[in-house]
């Protein structure tokens, strides 16, 4: 039955991908095409006093700049412009709306023209005069002005007294700076235009069907009118969730023109999109000498816009992790002259467990205790926010597994006593958390009599694998061989699936799957149940499997009608099927995925340059459908913790709201040689309860915890505690 | 301003020989490498991810050497002999090292994947790296955003025939 779920199957773009056929959104021709180039404001608030066109019109081969004061019609409520994932709160940004100026980078006209360098060129003739208004855009600067806009979790206990008479307490800031996502591929949109107002888009973006609701709303269009599609993404880690600029101009140039409009947003006007909004958490431990935990207090300060309250979980997770009688989480917002922050990779636990998780290594230095003693001293068995068990949870195996192959036991724990000849060595260890969610999603089969099927599914690849899990699991659950099953994903028209994001799409695309080939099945036994002498005739549908193309008796394979003879027999080419993933509701467990980090870093302490030589990651999540990809999701997640802790963040010039390093050589993100050896190990977990296939999801799981752990092998190299990151060479050397 | 109009410069006949056929562009003087490939003979597999090369998705070989054609005129190349991913495939059957890419995982949304495969194929042409670590080196040109990079080495390793 499991031919190809759990192996290491190869991805089934792969040769797509290898050969450079594989195409992106801003690669799909069109005749006529033009092209759109963005003009930003270049303050971060105010408004347009004065926008001045003529010297860009009159560049030959330019068609038309698009402003807020010549554009077509765009919607007037914030119902429309709040796409799926937008936050709740707040009135979404609406490009080219008005003469308001909200954050800088804020596009402000669109320059349409026969071809990119022509367009490109004209942005620069277009004058822009501005009334500006004073703005601010620093979190520390502000912090006082920081305050809670959803109700906080309920407080368990009276934490800030126990932490004030704990026998031992550690208590500190830990700055997480804003980070970009930078996926490589440039945000783009092709808007092909059909005629009659019609429209088909090829987009950037994590969830077509998201696109296509927000882009029907935005310009009043029936749902026939535009399609979204986006078969390959490349990269976007949260920032194609949301609908982004480029796609409402793109939209509203090729409805303004009537023509074909591709708009590719330049790198450096990536950084006008959403982030990892910079935070302040604020954690506070409180323990009994003996090492276990009374008090854990957890609060952030993050930024977000004056005009959207954009806030994820950054502190709730020690309910999770760690037992302790007494708990108060609380999450601020700073609300600044900037763009909205949104989801980036783990998003809220990235960085709120990277500050519980120092916390936890200071403690347990405090302590004089081995850190995974103090984790396992205070090991919880169950959710304490909601007091329930989990679905499963082999955190300890990953402590054990973890540290058995990273060689803990050989750690000497006073600090700066390792060294590798002039090095420094540190070896550093956390824990990793995040939830398993699952999401309604819908798969179609056609499944055909010579035995090739067809599963088709809005759903997005974003690098992440879905192709392959959903032709594994379809194989499997077809009894095809994995050739026969084509993949059709990330166009609107095809059954409903919500955004790709929050590590749901492998689990909840891999039951759709099954729903879908379950009925199947049904219609094949009715037709073969049906046929002269029938081995098959009587079977109950639990009783019968697919399996090497045909419908079989579970408990005799031998006693099978071919899916050709079955269909022959009924008189018909093909069985299609759709149908929506399901999943026992379960309000007895919570749902989540677990990891132990072990990082070693040397150091160079002269030159204070830090190399991560080694990560074992220990990930327990549940069955992996797919050891190779799955392997490769967990090696990106840790690529991307190396980054937080070493490399990344976007640096703003206060003075006048801008950043400074809006680029990706002045951006640092992990480069090959920064990159060593990463040792990836999958837990056996077997989950009776989360679903069927006990299956969690991997894309998040993999950074959480990584920084942490690089920092805190830093300290154990350096003695140094550096609490504010990126740990560059300076704080090191200062 | 708003009186001068804006003449787009003269177009200049450029030839090129892009996977090893003749092709002939008539191009804007400040056209890159780059977007003659994709703009102007619809060979996308080459990518732009920066257009500053900051991060060498837009990697091809101009007479067998590595080069970020975003960096690079077109006009400045005429007459060269350009490889891109589209070319390094022959009659059907994959590159070793796309064919190694494939194995070892080497990828995840595949928009880095074809500047890493001609990098590499460069790399591998140059005889330089000897290692892993030199392979780590030598390729911090190309950056992958999903976090590849253990299985690019291991790809490239196999591709050398080297372990």
């Amino acid at each position: 039955m499991n031919a190809y779920v759990g192996t290491p199957t190869s991805r089934v773009d792969g040769r797509a991908k290898v050969t450079g056929t594989a195409k992106y959104a801003g690669e799909f021709p069109a005749d006529g095409l033009v092209h759109g180039f963005v003009v930003e404001a270049t303050i971060p608030c105010g408004r347009i006093a004065r926008l001045d066109t003529s010297a860009a019109l009159n560049v030959n081969g330019v068609l038309d700049v698009l402003t807020h004061a010549n554009r077509p019609p765009l919607a007037d409520n914030d119902e429309a412009w709040k796409d799926e994932v937008a936050p709740e709160k707040g009135s979404p940004f609406r490009p080219l709306y008005d003469d308001t100026i909200k954050f800088n980078g804020q596009p402000i006209a669109l320059v349409v023209a026969e071809d990119w360098e022509t367009a490109k060129f004209a942005a620069t003739l277009v004058r822009v005069e501005y009334e500006p208004s004073g703005f601010a855009t620093d979190l520390e600067g502000e912090r006082g002005s920081a305050a809670e806009t959803d109700e906080p979790p309920k407080p368990r206990g009276d934490a800030a007294a126990a932490l004030a008479r704990a026998a031992v307490r550690h208590e500190a800031d830990y700055v997480i700076p804003t980070e970009h996502h930078n996926p490589m591929e440039l945000f783009a949109t092709t808007a092909v235009w059909d005629g009659g107002g019609k429209l088909t888009v090829y987009d950037k973006t994590q969830g077509v069907q998201n696109v296509h609701k927000f882009l029907c709303g935005v310009f009043d269009k029936k749902p026939s009118d535009i399609r979204v599609i986006s078969p390959y993404v490349g990269g976007a880690f949260g920032s194609g969730l949301r609908p982004q600029h480029q796609v409402v101009l793109a939209t509203l140039a090729a409805l303004a023109l009537k023509r074909s409009v591709r708009v590719v947003l330049t790198r450096q006007q990536m950084y006008g999109l959403g982030y990892r909004p910079m935070t302040i958490e604020r954690v506070g431990l409180g323990a009994k000498s003996d090492g276990t935990l009374e008090a854990v207090t957890h609060e952030a300060i993050a930024v977000t816009s004056r005009y959207e309250d954009f806030a994820r979980n950054d502190t709730g997770w020690a309910e999770q992790l760690y037992s302790s009688p007494n708990s108060r989480f609380s999450h601020k917002l700073v609300h600044l002259d900037v763009s909205t922050p949104c989801d980036m990779r783990a998003p809220g636990a990235a960085s709120g467990v990277c500050a519980l998780e120092c916390a936890m290594d200071e403690l347990a230095v405090a302590l004089k205790i081995d850190p995974i003693d103090l984790r396992l001293n205070c090991y919880s068995d169950r959710d304490q926010s909601e007091n329930l068990p989990y679905t499963s949870k082999q955190l300890r195996e990953c402590y054990a597994r973890g540290a058995e192959a990273f060689g803990w036991s050989r750690r000497n724990p006073a600090p700066r006593s390792m060294h590798d000849g002039n090095e420094l060595v540190g070896w550093g260890m956390a824990t990793g958390v995040w939830e398993a969610l699952q999401m309604p999603v819908a798969v179609r089969i056609v499944l055909t009599s010579n035995g090739h099927a067809e599963v088709s599914c809005a759903a997005s690849d974003i690098g992440t694998g879905t192709y392959t899990i959903v032709a594994q699991v379809a194989a499997d659950a077809l009894g095809l061989p994995i050739e026969n099953i084509s993949v059709r994903l990330a166009d609107s028209t095809l059954p409903q699936a919500p955004v790709e994001g929050g590590s749901w799409m492998a689990a909840s695309s891999a039951h759709a799957v099954l729903a879908a080939a379950e009925d199947v099945r049904k219609e094949l036994l009715s037709l073969a149940g049906k046929m002269p002498g029938s081995p098959l005739a009587d079977a109950e549908l639990a009783d019968t499997v697919l399996i090497d193309g045909s419908i079989a008796r579970a408990a005799d394979n031998s006693r099978a009608v071919s899916i050709a003879d079955a269909m022959r027999h009924g008189n018909i080419e093909r069985i299609a099927k759709e149908k929506v993933n399901q999943f026992d509701e379960d309000k007895k467990h919570a749902r989540n995925t677990h990891s132990a980090v072990f990082a070693e870093v040397k150091i160079d302490e002269q030159l204070g340059v830090i190399r991560v030589t080694r990560i074992v990651s220990a990930v327990a999540a549940g069955r992996i459908l797919n050891t190779k990809t799955g392997r490769s999701q967990i090696m990106g997640g840790v690529v991307w913790g190396i980054g937080m802790a070493l490399h990344e963040e976007t640096v703003m010039d206060h003075r006048f709201g801008r950043i400074m390093n809006a680029n990706i050589a002045e951006y640092h993100i992990p480069v090959n040689a920064d990159v060593h050896d990463i040792d990836v190990i999958f837990v056996d977990e077997p989950d009776a309860h989360i679903n069927k296939l006990g299956v969690k999801g991997l894309g998040e799981i993999g950074i959480v915890g990584v920084p942490a752990a690089i920092a805190n092998a830093v300290y154990h190299a350096t003695g140094k505690r550096i609490r504010r990151f990126p740990i560059t060479l300076d704080k090191l050397l200062g | 301003m708003a009186d001068v109009t804006h003449e787009i410069a003269e177009r200049i006949p450029i030839n090129l020989v892009v996977n090893g056929v003749r092709r002939t562009l008539d191009l804007v003087p400040w056209t890159t490498l780059l977007d003659a490939l994709r703009d102007h003979l619809a060979l996308t597999g080459t990518k732009k991810g920066c257009d500053h090369g900051q991060c060498g998705a837009c990697t091809v070989l101009v007479d067998g050497r590595r080069v970020n054609s975003c960096l690079t005129l077109a006009i400045m190349k005429d007459g060269a002999e350009i490889t891109t991913v589209e070319g390094l495939a022959s009659d059907g059957t994959l590159h070793p090292l796309q064919q190694a890419f494939i194995d070892h995982d080497a990828f995840q949304c595949g928009y880095c994947t074809s500047g890493q495969i001609c990098s590499a194929a460069g790399l591998l042409a140059e005889g330089r790296a000897a290692d892993a670590d030199e392979i780590r080196e030598l390729m911090s040109g190309n950056l992958c955003r999903c976090g590849a990079y253990p299985n690019i080495v291991a790809a490239i390793q196999q591709a050398m025939g080297r372990p």
